[in-house]
């Protein structure tokens, strides 16, 4: 892509082109995080269209200082928790949810704290070295099925891969807090992709 | 008087676990990292454990969501109408 510079310029001077272009890389994402604040798909829709609209109206007055991604999901995050809050949805970061379970069962280790037979392994594609299509949209639902502030930690890190500080800005949590959460929602999901031991083992 | 500096005690997999985010974060303090790595060089179960969540998480990097087409319409109007008014 472009660089940033240019590509504001044409953004400010109305370049269709150009918002074709910024639609088509961050449309999905944006789409993505909505879905994790809000529930229905009609929130979904109105949301990221709010989010489109705003960067119309306020690309002349962004001066760049953060990046045009961190600043569109700032757009949203604040339109998706405004929303949540008008449909009674509040998603609050303001304290953590209580959630002191453990990453893995501890059934599945023994009296030394050692796993008692080694867990089972997820299966891959080694071409792509990525999770096997079935374990993917396992993984997808998996992502929806956990607790609210796991699910938007998890969705801005791991599926849109923002930076922990741009994680924390946007939250406005601290960053010890945005670590425990998306270590509770990865071992979550983790979780729900399949026994951490083998079923011989237990 | 001769300060004491025991060796940690060895990781085992339970608190491992525990530690695999802020492994993969880089937040671990260096004596804990040993600890972590140490571990890892000698346990499978956890080897296994650590490269599925890599695998996992770069997986999650892949997933994303239908795009709505009058979405794109209603920016290209707000694009085109901005320009026509100004």
């Amino acid at each position: 892509m472009q660089d940033e510079e240019t590509l504001l310029a044409r953004l400010r001077a109305g370049d269709e082109e150009a918002f074709g272009a910024v639609f088509a890389r961050f449309d999905a994402p944006l789409r993505r995080v909505a879905l994790s604040f809000v529930r229905t798909p009609t929130a979904v829709d109105e949301v990221v269209q709010e989010t489109w609209l705003a960067l119309v109206k306020g690309i002349n007055g962004f001066e760049g200082r953060s990046s045009l991604q961190t600043w569109l999901f700032r757009i949203l995050v604040n339109r998706a928790r405004t929303r949540g809050a008008r449909d009674a949805r509040q998603l609050s970061f303001s304290a953590l949810e209580g959630d002191e379970r453990p990453a893995v069962d501890p059934e599945a280790f023994g009296e030394d704290g050692r796993w008692r037979s080694a867990p089972a392994r997820l299966e891959f594609d080694p071409e792509t070295r990525l999770l096997s299509a079935e374990l993917r949209s396992r993984l997808v639902e998996a992502i929806e099925s956990l607790p609210d502030q796991q699910r938007v930690v998890v969705t801005l890190r791991d599926v849109i891969g923002l930076t922990p500080e741009e994680v924390c800005e946007m939250l406005e949590i601290t960053e010890a807090n945005q670590r425990v959460l998306l270590h509770r929602g990865r071992a979550r999901a983790r979780a729900k992709l399949g026994p951490p031991t083998t079923e011989a083992g237990l | 008087m001769r300060l004491l500096r025991r060796k940690p005690p060895p990781l085992v997999c339970r608190e491992f676990v525990e530690l695999v985010t802020d492994y993969l974060e880089d937040r671990l303090p260096a004596r804990e990292r040993a600890r972590f790595e140490a571990h890892l060089a000698e346990c499978d179960g956890c080897e296994g454990y650590l490269e599925d969540m890599r695998r996992m998480i770069a997986t999650m990097g892949t997933v994303t969501a239908p795009s709505d087409p009058h979405t794109r319409e209603a920016l290209m109007r707000a694009v085109r109408d901005l320009r026509g008014g100004s």
